[in-house]
């Protein structure tokens, strides 16, 4: 049974306060929903960012000719580590949304490799987090994409 | 003609009719599949949609399978407009500018009326000629 509206809000208060660690998290969500079809992953996070990852899996083929993944998959990895990095920066629950999110790829990824996405929030204003990040397929010094975003805080800071 | 759809768009479940104009237009069932936070889209999901709904129409702008140009994706920029509901998403897609090398593609998802999107994308593609 997945967790509703209500557990949602209270397991992401208690990241935020430090309650729960972003790993459990993540291991509480990944069964439900398109981060499960996708089987986003935890790697490792510090005070600002967040970094996750996708196993290479043929379901998510975007072209068939090469076998390379599809951008979606991406967006979705870099979209839930900018959400998780956005609330560890401000350290306070706030439920956000999206504003926009561009994802540059510099190169294609490898077929068959994982892609792990790593995403900070360098900037938070009383309204808006400002992200970046990148993804990789093995090497960091050699990403795939250049990921920016904006997010949007609902409601007033709790 | 007739497009074939890569696998990440059958695990979105999105599927492709036209138009009485002839253009493509795509949906995506709601699913748990696709849902991010309880009772709404995943922006993802959405992104995804989106890449879909660019793909098939200018694949179809470039002619038949095995005799088009490979489209690359290099640049993807996704606005959220509205949070995506616990319906049927629409999406269809604008070919700008349709080049040599270039092609330049602006895709809407809306789900109660056309004229409410939920989100937008505009993706620049390499074309690779071979």
């Amino acid at each position: 049974m997945p967790p509703d509206q209500n557990d949602i809000i209270e397991i992401r208060k208690k990241v935020t306060s430090g309650e729960i660690d972003p790993r459990a998290f993540f291991e509480m969500l990944n069964q439900h929903s398109h981060n499960g079809l996708i089987g986003v992953q935890y790697i490792a996070n510090a005070d600002n960012w967040v970094e996750l990852a996708i196993d290479y899996d043929e379901k998510l083929i975007g072209d068939p000719r090469t076998g390379i993944l599809a951008s979606g998959p991406i967006i979705s990895l870099c979209d839930m580590a900018s959400g998780m990095c956005v609330m560890l920066t401000t350290g306070k629950f706030m439920q956000t949304v999206t504003i926009d999110l561009r994802v540059d790829y510099l190169r294609p990824a490898k077929v068959g490799h994982r892609v792990t996405g790593r995403m900070e929030c360098y900037k938070h204003t009383r309204s808006v987090a400002f992200v970046r990040g990148y993804a990789h397929d093995g090497d960091a010094d050699s990403p795939i994409a250049n990921v920016t975003g904006t997010f949007m805080f609902l409601g007033a800071p709790q | 003609m007739t497009l074939t759809l890569p696998p990440y768009a059958e695990a979105l479940g999105i599927e492709t009719s036209r138009d009485d104009n002839g253009r493509i237009v795509l949906t995506m069932a709601f699913g748990p599949h696709v849902q991010g936070r309880p009772k709404f889209l995943h922006g993802g999901a959405i992104a995804g949609l989106l890449e879909i709904a660019a793909f098939a129409t200018l694949w179809d702008a470039l002619g038949e399978e095995g005799e088009r140009p490979q489209a690359k994706p290099i640049t993807v920029t996704t606005d959220y407009m509205r949070g995506g509901r616990e319906r049927l998403t629409y999406a269809a897609a604008t070919i700008s500018r349709l080049g040599q090398r270039m092609a330049n593609v602006e895709s809407f998802a809306w789900q109660e009326s056309e004229d409410k999107p939920i989100a937008a994308a505009r993706m620049n593609f390499l074309l690779v000629r071979e």
